[in-house]
């Protein structure tokens, strides 16, 4: 039986990465619940984006923070021109998992090119850097990731709870022709959230790009993990993302801290099943 | 390793005097191979998750490929090196291996590396009755084709033999551990591993706090850290691949925690070295470019083409390492059988390699043990100052270096 001590901080640690899984969560969902696309190619932008903060550090000095600022503008233009691409194609839901699922393989091949296939590490002094409460450690990165998360899942809430182009986005994504009966301009409002969805990816690869080492087959790793976190929290639902990402985080690590390590993973995709075949109203 | 520098035999002189005229150097004089070219054919990983090392063995293969062909090719003629990439998948790589043998109708095959995709293509091999050389078996009972050489030092049995020589690497310094905590992935190889180094500290009467497996590719060390923390053992063994110890040490780093004695199976060198939390982790080899490797003939010239290409390559890490050594190896003996048994067949160059051995990077090795291994002459080396540095046995640390002690 482990001590208080380590559950604790197994906990700390486990909705700490939880919070990331959220973060790189956020965009698929909103991406598939709302312009019905399955865009994998996300994963594949999301460290596309960790590599372009890791070489502006590397080569000209720029604070991580500072790169994110022109990474996600960047990749705001790079998703609305895969929108338009989309769209000029008529890319079905079904058919925008094996599009996306090719532009990732493109794009890691691209990254291999460019940085090949071996690992690296944007080092910086606080990579490592934590505070303590009680006898609990914190990590600061991996606060800031999570916090990160929290923001941009509420904000993004209550953006499509509140205003009028998230009130529309959310009556296209029910049913395009009432809502485009009611002036509602689907095409324009799904540029806009492709480009934010792209966004968020910018924004999760700066994390990734502080607290992973990178490597260009590291795309499919989060994969698994973050398809299971975006179904658990409903497709669509930016705060339910990030609570599935934290409930996955906190259960992977308990299960660390109680059972053998290589449990983990069972955790996720067993709550997966469970919830498939249990179908709640909410899910 | 006792055995390690065991005196050789006659036939083991004269396979070695062969050897080291044949990798010495690229001599000038000679005259140009010719004719038509011996094609080799192999695969390496050269995408997906066994990429990282894809670089390393391949800047190895193509300078082998040069320095042989700048000597007399294999039987004077040319040699040519069908290249193809597996993409780290063990079913490609099977496919990719029975095209070369049946349809690009290679002369003869090189092994690719790591444990899963040498025996998808050990079994192609198998089939055809081809000579198969790899390096990088870590499990070599699962290698009992007759026609199979290991290319790299491990031994019929690291899972015994290697834990003997970290535990006395450690039992030597001031500070002896007696708690022991093991962590591996559960990448086969590592596993292997893992559970010999439990069964020997458990025979020292060493105390063995946990023993833990995590999944190949996990992503958070954050619990694990927590637990590797709460039983504070004297030493930490991981059985880790590529990023997977420098993930770990990072979380115990967060909480404020450094291991005493702490040792990583196979570990990528570059990232280890080069983190502040690597120093004085300690690792496995065999061989670094440092005294006394480099008076071996021939391996300072090709330590030198290794980090000159390396670097324009664009590698982190430029270093000859372990890795570059065992392909390096794998070309030398290759190199080796084909002329000293003046054939092109299979089965041949294998006897002959049985009977005479091979002299390589490593020194002289044999092949006409179990599994066909000679002894085993795996190392331990230390992270001093962003650079490995053997540090055991002592007969291989180079001048003035020694394990460091938490």
């Amino acid at each position: 039986m482990p001590s208080a001590v380590v559950i604790g901080q197994a906990l700390v640690s486990g909705l700490l990465a939880g919070g990331l899984y959220g973060l790189l969560a956020l965009g698929l969902s909103l991406s598939w619940g709302l312009l019905r696309l399955v865009n994998l190619g996300y994963f594949a932008i999301t460290f596309l984006g960790a590599y372009l903060v890791y070489q502006l550090h590397e080569s000209y000095g720029i604070a991580p923070w500072w790169a994110a600022m022109l990474v996600v503008p960047l990749f705001f233009c790079l998703g609305v021109a895969q929108h338009w691409v989309f769209l000029r194609f008529r890319v079905s839901e079904l058919a925008s998992l094996l599009v996306t699922f090719g532009l990732s393989v493109i794009v890691e091949s691209g990254i291999q090119l460019v940085w090949t296939a071996d690992y690296r590490r944007l080092e910086t002094h606080y990579a490592s850097a934590s505070f303590k409460i009680g006898p609990l450690y914190v990590p600061v990165l991996d606060l800031a990731a999570c916090l990160a998360a929290a923001a941009l899942a509420w904000a993004t809430w209550a953006w499509l709870r509140w205003t009028y182009v998230g009130k529309a986005l959310r009556a296209s994504a029910e049913d395009p022709d009432i809502a485009a009966a009611y002036g509602v301009d689907h095409k324009r409002l799904s540029y806009l959230l492709s480009g934010i969805c792209a966004g968020y990816a910018g924004v999760a690869g700066a994390f990734i790009a502080l607290i992973s080492t990178l490597a260009p087959s590291q795309i499919w790793a989060w994969l698994g993990v973050v398809f299971a976190v975006v179904i658990i929290g409903r497709v669509g639902n930016p705060v339910g993302a990030l609570v599935a990402g934290l409930l996955i985080g906190a259960s992977e690590s308990i299960a660390m801290a109680f059972l053998s390590p290589a449990w983990a993973p069972v955790v996720s995709f067993s709550a997966l099943i469970v919830l498939l075949l249990w179908q709640p109203d909410w899910l | 390793m006792g055995n390690f520098g065991r005196d050789a035999s006659r036939r083991h002189v004269l396979g070695g005097l062969a050897g080291m005229a044949a990798f010495g150097t690229a001599s000038g004089g000679r005259a140009a191979p010719s004719g038509q070219p011996v094609r080799v054919g192999g695969t390496l990983s050269l995408t997906g998750p066994l990429a990282q090392t894809a670089g390393i063995h391949k800047i190895a293969a193509e300078i082998s490929v040069e320095e042989i062909n700048a000597r007399d090719g294999f039987l004077g003629r040319p040699v040519e090196w069908i290249l193809l990439d597996d993409q780290s998948k063990p079913e490609v790589c099977r496919s990719l291996y029975e095209k070369l043998i049946t349809v690009d109708k290679v002369d003869l095959i090189m092994g690719p590396y790591a444990t899963s995709p040498i025996l998808a293509a050990m079994g192609v091999a198998q089939r055809y009755g081809k000579l198969f050389i790899q390096n990088s078996m870590g499990i070599p009972r699962l290698a009992n084709y007759e026609l199979q050489i290991p290319a790299t030092p491990f031994g019929s049995e690291p899972n015994k033999s290697y834990p003997k020589v970290v535990f006395d690497a450690v039992a030597g310094t001031k500070n002896p551990p007696k708690t022991v905590a093991i962590l591996t992935s559960k990448f086969p190889s590592a596993q292997f591993m893992a559970e010999g180094t439990r069964d020997v500290a458990k025979e020292r009467g060493l105390n063995v706090l946990m023993y833990l497996e995590y999944e190949f590719g996990a992503r958070d060390f954050g619990a694990i850290a927590a637990r590797v923390k709460d039983a504070n053992p004297d030493f930490l063994w991981v059985g880790s691949l590529g990023l997977e110890s420098n993930m770990l040490l990072e979380a115990l780093k967060k909480l404020d925690y450094v291991p005493k004695h702490h040792f990583h199976l196979y570990p990528a060198p570059g990232p280890l070295a080069m983190s502040p939390d690597g120093k004085n982790a300690l690792a496995s080899t065999f061989l670094e470019p440092d005294e006394p490797f480099l008076s071996r003939p021939g391996v300072k010239r090709l330590a030198d083409l290794y980090k000159d290409r390396a670097t324009r390559m664009n590698l982190p890490y430029k270093e000859l390492d372990a890795q570059a050594a065992g392909m390096f190896s794998q070309w030398q003996i290759l190199e080796q059988g084909v002329n000293g048994s003046k054939s092109l067949d299979d089965r041949t160059i294998a006897t002959w390699l049985k009977k005479n051995g091979a002299t390589t990077i490593y020194n002289k090795m044999r092949f006409d043990g179990p599994f066909n291994h000679g002894d085993p002459a795996q190392l331990v080396k230390q992270n001093q100052g962003n650079n490995w540095k053997v540090v055991w046995p002592k007969e291989f640390a180079a001048p003035g270096v020694s394990l460091v002690s938490p």
